[in-house]
């Protein structure tokens, strides 16, 4: 077992600072509330910052495909400030989930050219609760989308993530021969994207229908159910950082307004019984950050054990970013509660997370297995 | 070799940096030039090769290297049988004194105590806590005096571990009543086979006597063992408490190590005493665990150089939580067998496990981790005003003489 690099480089402490500086600017939680009930979703401007000036879409592509030939370990830290920021932009559906299955195929390198320069986004029609490990197409989900002889799909997907403000979708589907992975214009006949009304404000969500889409074939059998799992393993290791991104606003925050705040003639935060609950938050931010770390480490060195690692950030920090949320709201006492504060963006980013590509409780079962911590038979 | 003392400044510094190879090339040397079979005269000459804790200085046992090397020779030399210096026999000596005479201690001090203190051949305890100072220590009201050269130090201590095997004793001492309580104490060595010192042992839930009271009767000191200046002991007494914490909780471990690995051995040798209430408890316990060892390691990969922070109440605290957790979940997964209990009679040990005996032993041990070093509530405090930045709690007790405080 190789010892993972569980600190920030120089060149990840950089693309962190012109990231969050970004975020800075083009995102403050007054903007983010704005958009949030408004009719375009993301920040179509900000995106184009992020992926093409920043290069933050192409981060884990090779150069000879267009990309910045970086790792996975670049792209958990934009969303570690993605998380930080709650932003509303398509990088997990787009630059993560979708990335990572083109990056699987070698059908797709001129689409994924074109996602790594951010000129078009995409996103993986899976559900966004789908865990890795779930098997394809999703055993046990209701949600199966099948393609003719001609390649034509048709079925359903409820609940995919980044959808709405996707150029393309690709769609796992059971062809004759097998399972393969289908490329679909956002504009294609017989295609309907409907947008639901989702927890969470700041990653809105969409359910397909499909009937006889025209679609392209990137995967067939022999690639397709790797390249979905693959991007299922890498998103749920990732998320890790955004979650951990979730979990230092909320902490940072409400430490530095209970510094201020003053009840009982001194500072709320001076009061022991409200020290030692942030005490807590900051010992669980510590350990989300080395789990985080650590998956990403792990996916970017392509290691042997990294379904472990990502089992083990999962399991911890969707239940660490949740607790820092609600936290986040209590500590803030009734302004906490308000439309106009932004506590409520990551509680509901926080929330949904936690379910998202499989919860905590999820990732604890596929450890029983990975770890050898068999369950009790009958 | 198990020491979480940090090194200042390597001696001298002048040298090229040492490199893995070069710690091999030592290690072959020692190994050469001499046999293993007399445990105290290679241990001497270990230390004097630099290869007991390679991030000391040279002369001091080390070699003025990264910390990082000492797995490098610690390795070399168990692969090749080479007997160690039984780090848990010594744990306050090499987790606490030794980085404290690093840090304050004169070089006399230094060359007199820290060889015989590595090799095992001293072992040391800590004279701190006081029935009227525990959390509190700067409280403390045990007094010492100094006469022409020589300190004459009159007190009560308690809940000494291993003050019964020890022949030296970190101690803390009042030496200026008059000042405010964190500013009239001083650090001293003080000689365990000093007439003066009587030891009872006192008996803990586990039936063992690990720790012990202390009576201090006019107890002679030569100022030539003061640790730092007279009034300046609760700075030097920091040194030793940020390190105990990372001594307790801080340690290296492998994936498993600690007590997660005793409890997963349990459920994987006994699948009849399985079951989905347990299952779930144990996976929670194994995340958490396999996280605090990944935070312990990153928190390493930081301090590379330097001393332990306030960072190392975090640890302490964490390995508290899961140490009891999971001893708990333990005897609770032995069911009928989780009824007994090895062995109840009093012996005072020579050395502690955390791990050792049977889980009813290692539940009850563990109960004392979230109480040595610091409790987890002090923990938290430190966290929340030295991490966080949190203000204090109103005090009344800071500015005053510590003579005029109530007790
Ligand atoms: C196994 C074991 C080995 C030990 N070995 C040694 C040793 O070798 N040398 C040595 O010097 N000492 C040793 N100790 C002593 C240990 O350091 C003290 O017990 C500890 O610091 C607590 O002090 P106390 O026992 O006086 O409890 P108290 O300080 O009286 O605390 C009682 C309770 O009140 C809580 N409390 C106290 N103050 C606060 C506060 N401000 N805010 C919130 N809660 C508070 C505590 O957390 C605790 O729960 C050992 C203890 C144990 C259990």
């Amino acid at each position: 077992m190789t010892t993972p690099d569980l600190l920030y480089s120089e060149v990840e402490e950089d693309l962190r600072a012109s990231v969050r500086a970004l975020l800075a600017d083009r995102c403050p939680p007054a903007a983010v509330l704005a958009r949030a009930e408004g009719p375009a979703p993301y920040d179509g401007k900000l995106w184009h910052a992020l992926a093409r000036e920043l290069g933050a879409a192409g981060l884990q592509v090779p150069e000879e495909h267009g990309g910045a030939g970086a790792t996975l370990r670049e792209t958990a830290v934009v969303l570690e400030e993605l998380g930080r920021a709650a932003a509303p932009t398509p990088f997990l559906g787009s630059a993560v989930l979708a990335t990572t299955a083109l990056l699987a195929c070698a059908g797709g390198a001129e689409l994924l050219a074109e996602l790594a320069a951010g000129e078009r986004t995409a996103a993986l029609a899976v559900p966004l609760a789908a865990a890795p490990g779930t098997g394809f197409p999703w055993a046990g989900l209701p949600q199966t989308v099948r393609a003719d002889g001609a390649g034509a799909l048709t079925g359903r997907v409820a609940a995919v993530a980044d959808a709405a403000a996707a150029d393309v979708l690709l769609v796992p589907a059971a062809g004759p021969d097998g399972p393969g992975l289908y490329a679909v214009e956002a504009d294609a006949a017989g295609l309907a994207v409907a947008p639901r009304t989702s927890l969470d404000l700041t990653r809105p969500l969409a359910d397909l229908a499909l009937h006889g889409v025209p679609a392209r074939r990137l995967a067939g059998p022999a690639e397709a159910p790797a390249a979905v799992e693959r991007a299922l393993l890498t998103g749920a290791g990732l998320l890790a950082s955004e979650q951990l991104g979730i979990a230092e606003w909320c902490l940072a925050t409400t430490t530095a307004y209970l510094k201020e705040r003053r009840q009982f003639g001194r500072p709320v935060g001076s009061f022991q019984a409200v020290k030692h609950r942030l005490a807590d938050l900051w010992l669980e931010a510590a350990g989300a950050r080395a789990a985080a770390r650590g998956a990403a480490d792990a996916l970017a060195r392509g290691a042997e054990d990294a379904p472990l690692a990502v089992a083990v950030a999962q399991a911890y920090c969707g239940d660490a970013a949740v607790r820092a949320a609600e936290e986040c709201v209590q500590l803030h006492g009734g302004i906490g509660m308000t439309w106009e504060h932004p506590a409520h963006l990551y509680l509901k980013r926080a929330k949904a997370d936690q379910i998202a590509l499989g919860t905590p409780g999820r990732h604890r079962a596929a450890l029983a297995v990975l770890a050898d911590l068999p369950a009790p038979t009958g | 070799m198990t020491t979480t003392a940090k090194g200042t400044a390597p001696a001298g510094g002048t040298g090229p940096a040492v490199t893995a190879e070069d710690v091999r090339r030592r290690v072959r040397a020692l190994l050469d030039a001499h046999g293993t079979a007399d445990r105290t005269a290679f241990l001497r000459a270990r230390f004097d090769a630099g290869l007991a804790w390679v991030h000391f200085p040279e002369g001091l046992g080390g070699l003025g290297a990264p910390r990082g090397l000492q797995a490098v020779a610690d390795a070399e030399l168990a692969a090749a049988g080479a007997p160690d210096n039984n780090p848990r026999a010594n744990g306050i000596g090499l987790g606490m004194a030794a980085p404290t005479l690093l840090r304050f201690g004169t070089p006399e001090q230094q060359a007199r105590f820290l060889r015989p203190l590595w090799t095992g051949e001293e072992t040391w305890c800590q004279l701190f806590s006081e029935p009227g100072a525990g959390s509190d220590l700067a409280a403390l009201g045990t007094r010492a005096v100094l006469d022409g050269d020589t300190w004459t130090v009159d007190g009560q201590k308690v809940w000494t571990s291993g003050a019964h095997t020890a022949r030296w004793a970190i101690l803390v001492a009042r030496t200026d009543p008059d000042a405010p309580k964190h500013r009239g104490i001083t650090y001293f060595v003080c000689d365990m086979t000093d007439p003066g010192v009587e030891v009872r042992p006192l008996r803990q839930i586990t039936g063992e006597a690990e720790f012990n009271e202390v009576f201090l009767t006019g107890v002679r000191i030569p100022d030539a063992h003061r640790i730092g200046e007279a009034g300046d002991g609760w700075r030097v007494a920091q040194t030793t408490l940020n390190n105990e914490r990372v001594a307790i909780g801080g340690q290296r471990t492998p994936r498993e190590g600690g007590m997660i690995g005793t409890v997963a051995a349990t459920w994987r040798d006994r699948p009849e005493l399985r079951t989905h209430d347990l299952h779930q408890r144990l996976l929670h316990g194994w995340v958490e665990a396999e996280v605090a060892r990944l935070t312990g390691e990153r928190l390493r990969q930081q301090l590379a150089v330097g001393q332990p922070g306030p960072e190392g109440a975090a640890m302490k605290l964490a390995f508290a939580r899961l140490a009891q957790h999971l001893s708990g979940l333990e005897v609770e997964l032995l069911g009928e067998e989780g009824l007994g209990y090895g062995d109840w009679t009093m012996v005072r040990p020579d050395h502690v496990d955390f791990l050792g005996r049977d889980a009813g032993y290692r539940y009850l041990r563990a109960k004392g981790n979230s109480i040595e070093g610091g409790t987890s509530e002090i923990l938290r405090n430190i966290i929340a005003e030295r991490v966080l930045g949190l203000p204090a709690e109103p005090r009344t007790d800071k500015d005053v003489p510590w003579k005029e405080l109530p007790r």
